[in-house]
Formats: C-alpha cells, sequence, structure tokens
C-alpha cells in the first residue's frame, strides 16, 4: 500500500465512526480528494484481496472499517463486542415515516400511525437517529423531523438514496388523497356525514 | 401509544391472561391483521364486521383504555353507523365513507412494509462491528447488596470516625408554667378593671412567659372570667373582667 492509503487506514482504524473521504483528505495537505479516494480503493482492494477479517465499507457518507459479519457470532459468544440493540417496531414506523415524509411534524407521524408519537420521537432524538430540522410555518409552528447520519450508520446505508424507492415497494404508493377530500380527518368525515 | 411501552399488564383482561401490549403496534396495526386474518381485501372492508371483530379484540386484549384504539373503536362504529344510512343508487356524488379508512391502512401497510425492510438493513448492519464501538450502558439495576457483618461494622466505624467532633445536644427543659401566669393575671384583675396585653406580659418577658400568658388568657376567657377585645386590627388586644358572668 502507498502511504497515502497507510496513513488513511491508520485514521479509518483510529476512529469510532464512519469518516468522509472530505474529512480525510485533511490528513495530508498534498493529496487530493481524487488521491483520496483511489488510496481508500487500495485499501479495500487490499482487505479483500487478502481475505482480512475486516472490510471497508460505505455508509452515512463515509468510509469505515468494519468487522466481515461472518464473525459478528463468535465474536459477541466471546463478549468482546455487543451488537446495536433492535429497535422496536414502534420506533421503525416512526422512522420510516420520517425517513420518506421528511421534514415532518408530529400530527402527521401520529396520523400516518394511528398512535400518538411523543415517547417513540424522544427516544429516537435521545439515541441520535433524528433530529429537529425546522419548524412548521402552519399554526403553532410545530417542530419538524428529519433523520441524523446515525440513522444512516445504524442502517448501514450511503445515504438516503438507498432506501428501497416507493416503487419497488409490493404495495404501490397510493395516490394522494383527492383535494376535495380535505386536510384532515374530521373535515373528511363531516363531509361524509353531510 | 398512550400506553407506556410498560411491561404487559393485563388490563381488565381476564384473569390469568397477559396481554402483550408490543404484540401491535398501534389500532391500524390490528385492523390490517383482522383484515389478513379473514383474507379481506382493504379495498372493501366490511366495515360492519370489522367494526365487531376490533372491538371485541381491544377488549379481549384489554386494550380497551387505550386512547389510541378507542379512537379508532369510535371511528370504525361511526363508519358502520354511515354504512347503513340509505342511499339513492343514481347518486353519483355519494363517496364510500370508507375511503378515507381505506387509504389510511394502504399507506399505513406500506411504511410497514419500509419498517421490516430497515429492521433488516439495521440487524445486517448489526452484524458488521466497528472498532471502538460502545454499547449503550445497559439499564440493570445495581447489584445486591453483599457484605457481611464485620465489613459492615467497619463500614459503620469508617463513618463515625469520619465525624469531625461529638456534636451533642442538651435539651433544656423549659415548661410552659400557665397556673403562674393564670395567678398573676387574677392578680391583675384584681387591681384593675381592664389592661392591655403589653401589660399582662409584664417587663422583659422570655418566649415562655409570653406564650404561658397567651395560654393562660385563653383559657381565663374560656371559663368566662375575662373579656378580649382587639380594637382595631393590629392595635393591642385589651383584656378586661367580665362583668357580665361571676368570676370563676
Amino acid at each position: 500500500m502507498t502511504p497515502l492509503a497507510q496513513l488513511l487506514e491508520a485514521a479509518l482504524f483510529s476512529a469510532a465512526r464512519p469518516l468522509t473521504a472530505e474529512e480525510l483528505s485533511t490528513l495530508d495537505a498534498d493529496a487530493t480528494l481524487a488521491d483520496v479516494r483511489v488510496a481508500l480503493e487500495q485499501i479495500r482492494e487490499h482487505y479483500d484481496f487478502e481475505q482480512h477479517g475486516v472490510e471497508l465499507v460505505e455508509l452515512a457518507g463515509g468510509y469505515q472499517i468494519l468487522t466481515r459479519p461472518v464473525h459478528a457470532a463468535a465474536i459477541e459468544r466471546a463478549q468482546f463486542s455487543v451488537r446495536a440493540s433492535k429497535l422496536t417496531a414502534a420506533a421503525l414506523e416512526t422512522l420510516a415515516v420520517i425517513a420518506y415524509r421528511q421534514p415532518v411534524g408530529r400530527a402527521e407521524i401520529e396520523e400516518i400511525r394511528g398512535v400518538s408519537a411523543g415517547g417513540v420521537l424522544r427516544s429516537l432524538q435521545e439515541r441520535g437517529l433524528i433530529e429537529v430540522v425546522g419548524r412548521s410555518e402552519t399554526l403553532g409552528r410545530p417542530l419538524l423531523y428529519g433523520t441524523a447520519p446515525m440513522f444512516l450508520e445504524l442502517l448501514g446505508l450511503k445515504d438516503l438514496s438507498d432506501l428501497p424507492r416507493a416503487e419497488e415497494l409490493t404495495i404501490a404508493l397510493h395516490p394522494h388523497r383527492a383535494v376535495n377530500e380535505g386536510d384532515d380527518d374530521a373535515a373528511a368525515y363531516v363531509e361524509a356525514e353531510s | 401509544m398512550t400506553l407506556p411501552e410498560a411491561p404487559t399488564t393485563a388490563l381488565g383482561a381476564g384473569p390469568g391472561f397477559v396481554v402483550e401490549l408490543d404484540a401491535y403496534s398501534g389500532p391500524l396495526d390490528l385492523l390490517l391483521h383482522l383484515l389478513r386474518e379473514e383474507q379481506l381485501e382493504i379495498a372493501d372492508i366490511p366495515i360492519a364486521r370489522i367494526a365487531d371483530q376490533f372491538l371485541q379484540a381491544i377488549h379481549e386484549l384489554g386494550l380497551n383504555q387505550a386512547a389510541d384504539y378507542l379512537d379508532m373503536a369510535s371511528r370504525l362504529v361511526r363508519l358502520k353507523a354511515q354504512m347503513l344510512l340509505p342511499r339513492n343508487v343514481e347518486d353519483d356524488g355519494w363517496e364510500d365513507p370508507r375511503a378515507e379508512l381505506v387509504r389510511r391502512l394502504l399507506e399505513y401497510q406500506q411504511i410497514r412494509e419500509i419498517a421490516v425492510w430497515m429492521g433488516r438493513a439495521a440487524e445486517r448492519r448489526a452484524d458488521a462491528l466497528a472498532r471502538g464501538y460502545l454499547p449503550l450502558p445497559p439499564e440493570l439495576p445495581p447489584p445486591p447488596l453483599a457484605l457481611d457483618m464485620l465489613e459492615l461494622l467497619q463500614a459503620v466505624e469508617r463513618v463515625i470516625a469520619g465525624i469531625p467532633t461529638p456534636v451533642l445536644h442538651r435539651v433544656v427543659a423549659r415548661p410552659l408554667d400557665v397556673e403562674g401566669a393564670t395567678r398573676r393575671l387574677e392578680d391583675l384583675l384584681d387591681q384593675r378593671e381592664q389592661f392591655g396585653w403589653l401589660e399582662a406580659l409584664g417587663p422583659r418577658p422570655t418566649i415562655v412567659e409570653v406564650l404561658s400568658t397567651l395560654l393562660a388568657l385563653l383559657e381565663l376567657a374560656k371559663r368566662g372570667v375575662v373579656r378580649l377585645a382587639q380594637p382595631s386590627p393590629f392595635s393591642p388586644m385589651v383584656i378586661a373582667r367580665d362583668t357580665a358572668r361571676p368570676a370563676a
């Protein structure tokens, strides 16, 4: 490996989070972004070719050295490391709504899921998976939520475009409600009644 | 959910029946489950039947106290009533009252599918371990305290040794002398028809004397020996011999 690749490898080894190519390029003033990408490719190939127990993974917009999944069970049995705790169904559903509808307010999340979302939103925020990205211009100026970089890390995604597209889902995206249906349930129900 | 992700509680459920609140992530989830169980089309829900089943299900699950489920239950009952209303067949303007529910169910089903996909992605990612990964501190209660008598006594000694100087309090008994104060007041009453509160106290009264005098006065007033009066707010109390009744 080239000296630059070795430097990047050391940096990636030392970091506990994915590092972006831009961040890595600050390690060496002489290295351009293109040099960094070439060196990263070199590291990846080296790990793959030599069949290392770790691999260079692209996720959350950056790069991270991760163990190969095949070793996870043994490492966990020996209690050297612990897998990230599983998310509850409520947490996953809420994340799904936020990922596809962001920026999105609490009311819309609750409308889609049919349950109040306060507790789930708070715990997702505490885990750093979502963040407040702004306030709605509507009445009461409610907070709007979006996914945080940690969300991509947790799911092992490069970016949000890694999420399945609506047309890839077995259930096609239902055309959004007709304009004359009103903006909320109450209106829709009143209309249906009259 | 309105109910916290609390452990399994049998809210109004029958005896011996443990409810898994997490089994359904909400009323829409339960509704989808019922539809799937009956192999029914979302687009053409037999509202009357599904409303009854929903009510029965939340009752059996003890979820009939959860606001979110009750909200859905009331919507279903309302829809059921709307479907029973007679309608003109030629009426083109008729809108299926179920349309809103169908839309929500389809939308929710899609979110469920994405949630499952994301759950699998997180599972796969969890198989790859990062260096320096710090697991969240487990939320375990502190381990039970295990020590023998000797350790306990030694700990007590350490605590006692840490106290700089023994702090001792001497409790001085200062009993109220109500009888004495009563005698003093009666003497005063013999001399004068009426007098003020400050005169009753005498010169330089201690706190004990003030309290004794007050109690004695109240006692005398109760017995009808004196009348207590305060001419205006915050003015000194005037103590007078009660002439209406003979002294005790």
